[in-house]
Protein backbone atom coordinates (compact mmCIF):
# COMPACT_ATOMS: atom_id res chain seq x y z
CA UNK A 1 0.00 0.00 0.00
CA UNK A 2 1.38 3.24 -0.49
CA UNK A 3 1.78 6.03 1.86
CA UNK A 4 -0.93 8.56 -0.06
CA UNK A 5 -3.77 6.38 0.04
CA UNK A 6 -3.77 6.63 3.42
CA UNK A 7 -5.33 9.45 5.74
CA UNK A 8 -3.19 9.33 9.08
CA UNK A 9 0.35 10.19 6.52
CA UNK A 10 1.52 7.02 7.21
CA UNK A 11 -0.22 3.61 4.82
CA UNK A 12 -2.84 1.91 7.17
CA UNK A 13 -0.73 -1.27 8.59
CA UNK A 14 -3.47 -2.77 9.69
CA UNK A 15 -3.54 -5.98 11.28
CA UNK A 16 0.23 -7.02 10.12
CA UNK A 17 2.56 -10.13 9.66
CA UNK A 18 5.09 -10.03 11.35
CA UNK A 19 7.64 -12.09 9.38
CA UNK A 20 7.55 -9.51 6.93
CA UNK A 21 8.44 -6.24 8.73
CA UNK A 22 12.48 -5.29 9.14
CA UNK A 23 13.32 -5.74 12.42
CA UNK A 24 16.83 -4.41 11.59
CA UNK A 25 15.12 -0.58 11.15
CA UNK A 26 15.32 0.20 14.61
CA UNK A 27 19.00 -0.85 14.80
CA UNK A 28 19.28 0.81 11.27
CA UNK A 29 17.97 4.18 13.08
CA UNK A 30 20.18 3.54 16.04
CA UNK A 31 23.43 3.68 14.00
CA UNK A 32 21.96 6.94 12.34
CA UNK A 33 23.12 10.42 13.90
CA UNK A 34 20.13 11.48 16.03
CA UNK A 35 18.66 7.76 16.27
CA UNK A 36 20.45 6.50 18.99
CA UNK A 37 17.75 6.80 21.81
CA UNK A 38 15.21 5.18 19.77
CA UNK A 39 14.48 1.83 21.82
CA UNK A 40 14.02 3.97 24.60
CA UNK A 41 10.48 5.20 23.71
CA UNK A 42 8.16 3.32 26.03
CA UNK A 43 4.89 4.84 23.65
CA UNK A 44 3.81 7.41 26.75
CA UNK A 45 2.66 9.83 23.92
CA UNK A 46 4.12 12.81 25.52
CA UNK A 47 5.16 13.63 22.70
CA UNK A 48 2.05 13.35 20.50
CA UNK A 49 0.74 15.35 23.34
CA UNK A 50 2.96 18.14 22.95
CA UNK A 51 3.62 18.31 19.32
CA UNK A 52 2.06 21.70 17.50
CA UNK A 53 2.25 19.84 14.37
CA UNK A 54 -0.22 17.20 15.63
CA UNK A 55 -2.21 19.50 16.71
CA UNK A 56 -2.95 20.88 13.19
CA UNK A 57 -2.41 18.26 10.83
CA UNK A 58 -3.22 14.41 11.97
CA UNK A 59 -1.27 13.25 9.69
CA UNK A 60 1.73 14.06 12.08
CA UNK A 61 2.56 11.60 14.94
CA UNK A 62 5.76 11.51 16.10
CA UNK A 63 4.63 8.92 18.61
CA UNK A 64 3.37 6.53 16.05
CA UNK A 65 5.90 7.10 14.00
CA UNK A 66 8.27 6.12 16.43
CA UNK A 67 6.00 2.78 17.32
CA UNK A 68 6.17 1.96 13.16
CA UNK A 69 10.09 2.50 13.29
CA UNK A 70 10.57 0.06 16.58
CA UNK A 71 7.87 -2.41 15.03
CA UNK A 72 10.14 -2.71 11.69
CA UNK A 73 7.50 -1.01 9.48
CA UNK A 74 10.39 0.11 7.47
CA UNK A 75 8.77 1.11 3.64
CA UNK A 76 5.81 2.33 5.25
CA UNK A 77 7.61 4.99 7.24
CA UNK A 78 10.74 6.10 4.96
CA UNK A 79 8.22 6.60 1.72
CA UNK A 80 5.50 8.55 4.25
CA UNK A 81 5.05 12.30 3.34
CA UNK A 82 4.30 12.60 7.32
CA UNK A 83 8.39 11.95 8.64
CA UNK A 84 8.50 15.27 6.54
CA UNK A 85 6.15 17.53 8.94
CA UNK A 86 8.38 17.72 12.33
CA UNK A 87 8.96 21.51 12.36
CA UNK A 88 12.18 21.04 14.91
CA UNK A 89 10.64 22.96 17.73
CA UNK A 90 12.18 20.61 20.31
CA UNK A 91 8.99 20.46 22.68
CA UNK A 92 8.87 16.89 22.58
CA UNK A 93 12.91 16.47 23.17
CA UNK A 94 12.43 18.84 26.74
CA UNK A 95 9.10 16.78 27.60
CA UNK A 96 10.49 13.20 26.43
CA UNK A 97 10.33 10.85 29.86
CA UNK A 98 12.64 8.77 28.23
CA UNK A 99 14.97 10.89 26.15
CA UNK A 100 14.74 9.72 22.97
CA UNK A 101 15.56 12.62 21.56
CA UNK A 102 12.93 12.76 19.23
CA UNK A 103 13.65 16.04 16.93
CA UNK A 104 17.18 14.50 16.27
CA UNK A 105 15.42 11.38 15.40
CA UNK A 106 13.01 12.61 13.11
CA UNK A 107 16.26 13.94 11.38
CA UNK A 108 17.51 10.50 11.42
CA UNK A 109 14.54 8.59 9.59
CA UNK A 110 14.66 11.65 6.89
CA UNK A 111 18.08 11.05 5.88
CA UNK A 112 17.52 7.19 5.82
CA UNK A 113 14.76 8.23 3.64
CA UNK A 114 16.77 10.55 1.16
CA UNK A 115 19.16 7.96 0.78
CA UNK A 116 16.51 5.77 -0.30
CA UNK A 117 15.24 8.54 -2.83
CA UNK A 118 12.51 9.70 -0.96
CA UNK A 119 14.26 13.22 -0.10
CA UNK A 120 11.48 15.66 -0.04
CA UNK A 121 12.11 18.09 -3.00
CA UNK A 122 12.58 21.45 -0.72
CA UNK A 123 15.64 19.69 0.14
CA UNK A 124 17.15 18.95 -2.64
CA UNK A 125 16.19 22.13 -3.70
CA UNK A 126 18.38 23.50 -0.71
CA UNK A 127 21.45 21.58 -2.03
CA UNK A 128 20.82 23.07 -5.73
CA UNK A 129 20.52 26.70 -4.25
CA UNK A 130 23.65 26.60 -1.91
CA UNK A 131 25.20 25.34 -5.81
CA UNK A 132 24.66 28.01 -7.16
CA UNK A 133 24.27 31.03 -4.81
CA UNK A 134 26.17 29.56 -1.51
CA UNK A 135 22.89 30.88 -0.07
CA UNK A 136 19.42 29.65 -0.19
CA UNK A 137 18.36 33.19 -1.91
CA UNK A 138 20.12 34.96 -4.52
CA UNK A 139 21.67 38.45 -3.75
CA UNK A 140 21.20 40.68 -6.20
CA UNK A 141 22.07 44.48 -7.16
CA UNK A 142 18.55 45.28 -5.49
CA UNK A 143 19.10 43.41 -2.11
CA UNK A 144 21.89 45.59 -1.71
CA UNK A 145 21.47 48.71 -2.85
CA UNK A 146 18.49 48.66 -0.02
CA UNK A 147 21.02 47.00 1.95
CA UNK A 148 23.60 49.92 1.47
CA UNK A 149 20.40 52.30 2.61
CA UNK A 150 20.54 50.94 5.92
CA UNK A 151 24.12 51.27 6.34
CA UNK A 152 24.74 46.90 6.20
CA UNK A 153 27.72 46.70 4.07
CA UNK A 154 27.74 45.26 0.34
CA UNK A 155 27.35 41.11 0.15
CA UNK A 156 28.63 38.93 -2.55
CA UNK A 157 28.15 35.04 -3.09
CA UNK A 158 30.71 33.17 -4.58
CA UNK A 159 29.48 29.70 -4.30
CA UNK A 160 32.78 28.55 -5.23
CA UNK A 161 33.72 27.15 -1.69
CA UNK A 162 30.64 26.19 -0.91
CA UNK A 163 30.51 23.79 -4.12
CA UNK A 164 33.84 22.73 -3.73
CA UNK A 165 32.80 21.02 -0.31
CA UNK A 166 28.97 20.32 -1.19
CA UNK A 167 31.15 18.15 -4.20
CA UNK A 168 33.15 15.88 -1.78
CA UNK A 169 30.10 14.78 0.25
CA UNK A 170 27.16 12.26 -1.03
CA UNK A 171 24.56 14.86 -1.27
CA UNK A 172 24.94 15.58 -5.00
CA UNK A 173 24.30 11.37 -5.52
CA UNK A 174 21.62 11.58 -2.95
CA UNK A 175 19.07 14.35 -4.18
CA UNK A 176 19.36 12.25 -7.88
CA UNK A 177 18.22 9.25 -5.99
CA UNK A 178 14.12 8.15 -7.13
CA UNK A 179 12.68 5.85 -4.83
CA UNK A 180 13.07 2.03 -6.00
CA UNK A 181 10.31 0.82 -8.33
CA UNK A 182 6.72 0.11 -6.46
CA UNK A 183 7.45 -3.92 -6.10
CA UNK A 184 10.93 -3.23 -4.72
CA UNK A 185 8.77 -0.22 -2.20
CA UNK A 186 6.75 -3.61 -0.94
CA UNK B 1 34.10 44.09 22.30
CA UNK B 2 34.71 42.32 18.69
CA UNK B 3 32.45 39.19 17.03
CA UNK B 4 32.45 37.86 13.74
CA UNK B 5 28.88 39.04 12.34
CA UNK B 6 27.29 35.72 11.25
CA UNK B 7 24.53 36.60 8.96
CA UNK B 8 23.20 33.57 7.47
CA UNK B 9 20.64 33.57 4.03
CA UNK B 10 17.80 35.20 5.63
CA UNK B 11 19.47 38.31 7.85
CA UNK B 12 21.40 39.14 4.98
CA UNK B 13 19.14 38.86 2.00
CA UNK B 14 15.53 39.11 3.34
CA UNK B 15 15.72 40.77 6.97
CA UNK B 16 18.42 43.09 7.10
CA UNK B 17 16.54 45.56 8.51
CA UNK B 18 16.97 43.55 11.95
CA UNK B 19 20.92 43.13 10.83
CA UNK B 20 20.59 47.55 10.71
CA UNK B 21 19.08 47.10 14.20
CA UNK B 22 21.50 45.05 15.97
CA UNK B 23 24.59 47.25 14.59
CA UNK B 24 23.13 50.46 15.67
CA UNK B 25 22.50 48.77 18.83
CA UNK B 26 25.58 47.21 19.29
CA UNK B 27 27.25 50.90 18.04
CA UNK B 28 25.76 52.00 21.44
CA UNK B 29 27.32 49.42 23.51
CA UNK B 30 30.98 49.59 21.87
CA UNK B 31 30.79 45.85 20.29
CA UNK B 32 32.78 45.82 16.95
CA UNK B 33 31.35 43.40 13.95
CA UNK B 34 33.62 41.72 11.73
CA UNK B 35 32.05 41.12 8.72
CA UNK B 36 33.67 38.69 5.96
CA UNK B 37 31.82 37.78 2.41
CA UNK B 38 33.60 34.16 2.85
CA UNK B 39 30.38 33.25 5.00
CA UNK B 40 27.70 31.28 3.44
CA UNK B 41 24.08 29.59 4.42
CA UNK B 42 24.66 27.40 7.74
CA UNK B 43 23.28 24.26 6.13
CA UNK B 44 20.41 23.82 8.12
CA UNK B 45 18.25 22.11 5.20
CA UNK B 46 21.27 19.90 4.24
CA UNK B 47 20.44 17.51 7.50
CA UNK B 48 17.92 15.91 6.19
CA UNK B 49 19.84 15.15 3.07
CA UNK B 50 23.36 13.82 4.56
CA UNK B 51 24.80 14.60 8.03
CA UNK B 52 28.11 15.00 6.62
CA UNK B 53 27.34 17.52 4.52
CA UNK B 54 25.01 19.30 6.88
CA UNK B 55 28.07 19.05 9.45
CA UNK B 56 30.75 20.18 7.24
CA UNK B 57 28.63 23.47 5.73
CA UNK B 58 28.25 24.70 9.21
CA UNK B 59 31.76 23.46 10.21
CA UNK B 60 33.16 25.87 6.92
CA UNK B 61 31.33 28.48 8.19
CA UNK B 62 32.53 28.43 11.98
CA UNK B 63 36.27 28.16 10.53
CA UNK B 64 35.87 31.51 8.85
CA UNK B 65 35.05 33.24 11.90
CA UNK B 66 38.32 31.04 13.55
CA UNK B 67 40.19 32.27 10.49
CA UNK B 68 39.01 36.01 11.00
CA UNK B 69 41.01 35.72 14.84
CA UNK B 70 37.72 36.50 16.68
CA UNK B 71 36.71 34.38 19.82
CA UNK B 72 32.79 34.89 19.19
CA UNK B 73 30.88 34.82 16.20
CA UNK B 74 27.47 36.56 16.69
CA UNK B 75 24.33 34.76 14.85
CA UNK B 76 21.40 37.04 14.77
CA UNK B 77 18.99 33.91 12.86
CA UNK B 78 17.86 31.61 15.82
CA UNK B 79 18.12 28.92 13.24
CA UNK B 80 21.61 29.71 12.34
CA UNK B 81 22.43 30.01 15.84
CA UNK B 82 21.20 26.74 17.29
CA UNK B 83 22.40 24.93 13.85
CA UNK B 84 26.01 26.45 14.31
CA UNK B 85 25.81 26.43 18.27
CA UNK B 86 25.55 22.21 17.81
CA UNK B 87 27.73 21.38 14.93
CA UNK B 88 30.36 23.43 17.24
CA UNK B 89 29.83 21.27 20.28
CA UNK B 90 29.89 18.19 18.19
CA UNK B 91 32.88 18.98 16.65
CA UNK B 92 34.78 20.20 19.62
CA UNK B 93 33.59 17.01 21.95
CA UNK B 94 34.19 14.13 19.35
CA UNK B 95 37.21 13.81 17.88
CA UNK B 96 36.59 11.35 15.65
CA UNK B 97 33.85 13.49 13.83
CA UNK B 98 36.29 16.07 14.06
CA UNK B 99 39.18 14.15 12.12
CA UNK B 100 36.13 13.44 9.89
CA UNK B 101 34.95 16.77 8.77
CA UNK B 102 38.48 18.15 8.70
CA UNK B 103 38.99 15.63 6.06
CA UNK B 104 36.21 17.36 4.18
CA UNK B 105 37.17 20.96 4.70
CA UNK B 106 40.78 19.61 3.56
CA UNK B 107 39.03 20.40 0.07
CA UNK B 108 38.42 23.78 0.53
CA UNK B 109 41.34 24.30 3.03
CA UNK B 110 39.85 25.30 6.13
CA UNK B 111 40.82 23.17 9.22
CA UNK B 112 38.17 23.18 12.31
CA UNK B 113 39.95 24.10 15.57
CA UNK B 114 37.21 24.46 17.97
CA UNK B 115 39.00 28.10 19.17
CA UNK B 116 35.00 30.14 19.30
CA UNK B 117 32.41 30.42 21.05
CA UNK B 118 28.65 31.08 19.03
CA UNK B 119 26.15 33.11 20.44
CA UNK B 120 22.22 34.53 19.71
CA UNK B 121 22.56 38.23 19.90
CA UNK B 122 20.17 38.18 22.19
CA UNK B 123 21.52 35.28 24.52
CA UNK B 124 24.60 37.79 24.24
CA UNK B 125 22.89 41.04 25.16
CA UNK B 126 21.33 39.59 28.15
CA UNK B 127 23.95 37.33 29.38
CA UNK B 128 27.36 39.43 28.57
CA UNK B 129 26.15 43.20 27.85
CA UNK B 130 23.46 42.58 30.96
CA UNK B 131 20.17 44.60 31.58
CA UNK B 132 21.88 47.70 33.70
CA UNK B 133 24.76 48.39 31.24
CA UNK B 134 21.67 48.55 28.72
CA UNK B 135 19.51 50.90 31.05
CA UNK B 136 22.42 53.01 30.82
CA UNK B 137 21.59 53.72 26.78
CA UNK B 138 17.91 53.87 26.91
CA UNK B 139 16.78 57.48 26.41
CA UNK B 140 12.89 57.06 25.23
CA UNK B 141 11.74 54.48 27.32
CA UNK B 142 8.55 52.86 25.29
CA UNK B 143 6.17 53.65 28.84
CA UNK B 144 3.11 52.24 28.03
CA UNK B 145 3.80 49.99 25.40
CA UNK B 146 2.50 46.60 25.47
CA UNK B 147 4.98 44.04 23.37
CA UNK B 148 4.88 40.37 23.41
CA UNK B 149 7.75 38.19 22.83
CA UNK B 150 7.81 35.41 20.49
CA UNK B 151 11.09 33.18 21.45
CA UNK B 152 10.92 30.64 19.34
CA UNK B 153 12.27 27.34 19.40
CA UNK B 154 16.25 26.96 18.40
CA UNK B 155 16.99 30.17 20.15
CA UNK B 156 17.08 28.27 23.80
CA UNK B 157 16.13 24.55 22.53
CA UNK B 158 17.60 21.97 22.89
CA UNK B 159 19.31 23.34 26.04
CA UNK B 160 22.21 21.35 26.62
CA UNK B 161 23.70 22.92 23.31
CA UNK B 162 23.42 26.70 24.71
CA UNK B 163 24.82 25.32 28.41
CA UNK B 164 21.40 25.47 29.80
CA UNK B 165 21.64 29.53 29.55
CA UNK B 166 17.49 29.55 30.01
CA UNK B 167 14.84 26.90 30.73
CA UNK B 168 12.89 26.26 27.77
CA UNK B 169 9.85 25.99 29.27
CA UNK B 170 9.86 29.24 31.44
CA UNK B 171 12.16 31.48 29.40
CA UNK B 172 12.50 35.84 30.37
CA UNK B 173 15.67 36.65 28.47
CA UNK B 174 13.28 38.41 25.89
CA UNK B 175 10.79 39.72 27.92
CA UNK B 176 13.37 41.21 30.57
CA UNK B 177 15.42 43.10 27.31
CA UNK B 178 11.97 44.99 26.37
CA UNK B 179 11.67 45.87 29.86
CA UNK B 180 14.60 47.57 30.09
CA UNK B 181 13.36 49.17 26.73
CA UNK B 182 10.99 50.75 29.14
CA UNK B 183 7.77 49.02 27.37
CA UNK B 184 5.81 46.74 29.05
CA UNK B 185 6.20 42.60 28.48
CA UNK B 186 3.14 41.33 27.94
CA UNK B 187 2.24 37.10 28.42
CA UNK B 188 -0.06 35.39 26.04
CA UNK B 189 -1.22 31.47 25.89
CA UNK B 190 0.75 29.02 23.99
CA UNK B 191 3.47 31.58 23.95
CA UNK B 192 5.95 29.17 23.36
CA UNK B 193 4.30 27.77 20.51
CA UNK B 194 6.43 27.75 17.50
CA UNK B 195 6.14 29.50 14.08
CA UNK B 196 6.32 26.87 11.69
CA UNK B 197 8.64 27.96 8.98
CA UNK B 198 10.19 25.12 9.25
CA UNK B 199 7.75 22.98 7.29
CA UNK B 200 6.43 26.23 5.42
CA UNK B 201 7.55 24.08 1.78
CA UNK B 202 6.07 20.61 3.21
CA UNK B 203 2.54 21.78 4.34
CA UNK B 204 1.93 25.15 4.20
CA UNK B 205 -1.75 24.79 5.46
CA UNK B 206 -0.07 23.61 8.82
CA UNK B 207 2.11 26.16 8.98
CA UNK B 208 -1.14 28.84 8.60
CA UNK B 209 -2.67 26.69 10.74
CA UNK B 210 -0.25 27.25 13.54
CA UNK B 211 0.67 31.01 13.16
CA UNK B 212 -2.80 31.52 12.88
CA UNK B 213 -3.13 30.46 16.77
CA UNK B 214 -0.91 32.19 17.79
CA UNK B 215 -2.08 36.12 15.70
CA UNK B 216 -5.23 35.23 17.34
CA UNK B 217 -4.04 34.56 20.61
CA UNK B 218 -1.97 37.72 20.80
CA UNK B 219 -5.20 39.76 19.36
CA UNK B 220 -7.63 38.91 21.71
CA UNK B 221 -4.41 39.60 24.78
CA UNK B 222 -4.37 43.02 23.18
CA UNK B 223 -0.35 43.87 22.50
CA UNK B 224 0.85 46.50 21.06
CA UNK B 225 3.56 44.71 18.83
CA UNK B 226 4.82 41.24 18.99
CA UNK B 227 8.68 40.63 19.32
CA UNK B 228 11.13 38.31 17.64
CA UNK B 229 15.02 37.49 16.75
CA UNK B 230 14.95 35.68 14.21
CA UNK B 231 13.90 36.21 10.24
CA UNK B 232 11.92 32.87 9.76
CA UNK B 233 9.88 33.60 12.80
CA UNK B 234 9.29 37.49 11.59
CA UNK B 235 8.18 36.32 7.96
CA UNK B 236 5.52 33.79 9.14
CA UNK B 237 4.17 36.35 11.75
CA UNK B 238 4.25 39.54 9.14
CA UNK B 239 3.66 38.31 5.93
CA UNK B 240 1.32 35.97 7.14
CA UNK B 241 -0.87 38.23 8.42
CA UNK B 242 -1.87 38.98 4.96
CA UNK B 243 -3.05 35.35 4.38
CA UNK B 244 -6.32 34.90 3.88
CA UNK B 245 -7.01 32.65 6.51
CA UNK B 246 -5.71 35.37 9.07
CA UNK B 247 -8.50 37.46 9.99
CA UNK B 248 -7.37 40.39 12.61
CA UNK B 249 -8.91 42.96 13.68
CA UNK B 250 -6.06 45.22 12.73
CA UNK B 251 -2.05 44.34 11.75
CA UNK B 252 0.67 43.48 14.75
CA UNK B 253 3.40 44.80 14.02
CA UNK B 254 6.03 42.31 14.53
CA UNK B 255 9.62 43.68 15.33
CA UNK B 256 12.88 42.63 15.67
CA UNK B 257 13.93 43.02 19.79
CA UNK B 258 16.86 44.86 18.66
CA UNK B 259 14.54 47.54 16.76
CA UNK B 260 13.09 47.90 19.73
CA UNK B 261 15.98 48.12 21.67
CA UNK B 262 17.26 50.66 19.05
CA UNK B 263 13.91 52.91 19.18
CA UNK B 264 14.26 53.40 23.07
CA UNK B 265 17.74 54.13 22.92
CA UNK B 266 17.12 56.85 20.04
CA UNK B 267 18.29 55.60 17.15
CA UNK B 268 16.74 56.85 13.74
CA UNK B 269 13.83 54.26 12.97
CA UNK B 270 14.14 54.89 9.77
CA UNK B 271 17.21 55.08 8.75
CA UNK B 272 18.93 53.24 11.06
CA UNK B 273 16.31 50.87 12.40
CA UNK B 274 14.20 49.97 9.28
CA UNK B 275 11.19 51.02 11.11
CA UNK B 276 7.79 52.02 9.55
CA UNK B 277 7.12 55.73 10.16
CA UNK B 278 3.24 54.96 11.52
CA UNK B 279 4.83 51.92 13.84
CA UNK B 280 7.76 54.15 15.42
CA UNK B 281 5.64 57.29 16.24
CA UNK B 282 2.90 54.67 17.88
CA UNK B 283 5.75 53.06 20.11
CA UNK B 284 7.28 56.09 20.73
CA UNK B 285 4.44 58.32 21.69
CA UNK B 286 4.36 57.73 25.39
CA UNK B 287 7.60 59.34 25.54
CA UNK B 288 7.23 62.24 23.56
S1 LIG C 1 7.55 11.17 24.73
FE1 LIG C 1 9.38 9.86 24.47
S2 LIG C 1 8.86 7.92 25.48
FE2 LIG C 1 6.94 9.05 25.21
S3 LIG C 1 6.10 8.27 23.25
FE3 LIG C 1 7.29 10.11 22.75
S4 LIG C 1 9.35 9.34 22.29
FE4 LIG C 1 8.29 7.68 23.32
S1 LIG D 1 10.08 18.62 17.28
FE1 LIG D 1 8.79 17.77 15.65
S2 LIG D 1 7.83 15.96 16.55
FE2 LIG D 1 8.65 17.15 18.24
S3 LIG D 1 6.94 18.38 18.97
FE3 LIG D 1 8.10 19.64 17.48
S4 LIG D 1 7.10 19.28 15.48
FE4 LIG D 1 6.41 17.65 16.90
Amino acid sequence: MSASEDSKGVANTGPFDFDKLDKDFKFEISREPGGENIMYCFACGTCAGICPVGDKNEDFDPRRLIRLAILGFREEVLSSPAIWLCSTCYSCTVRCPQDVKITALMAAIQTISSRDGYAHDSYRMFIDMAMKHKFILEVSEFENSKRAKLGCPEITADPAETVKLIEHTKALDIIKRKPKSEGAKK
Amino acid sequence: MKAAAFLGCNVSIRRFEYEAAARAVAKKLDIEFVDSNDFGCCGYGAGPIDHDTYLAMAARNICVAEDMGVDLMMVFCSACSGNLTKVNKLLQENEEERKHINELLKSVGREFKGTVKIKHFTRFLAEDIGLERLKKEIVHPLEGVRIASHYGCHYIKPPEIFDHFEDPIHPHSMDDLVAVAGATPVNYPNKRQCCAGAIIAVSEDTSVKIVTEKLENLEKTGVDALAVHCPFCHVMYDEYQKHESVKLEKPIPVLFLPQILGLAMGCDPKKELGIKKKVAKKLLGGSE
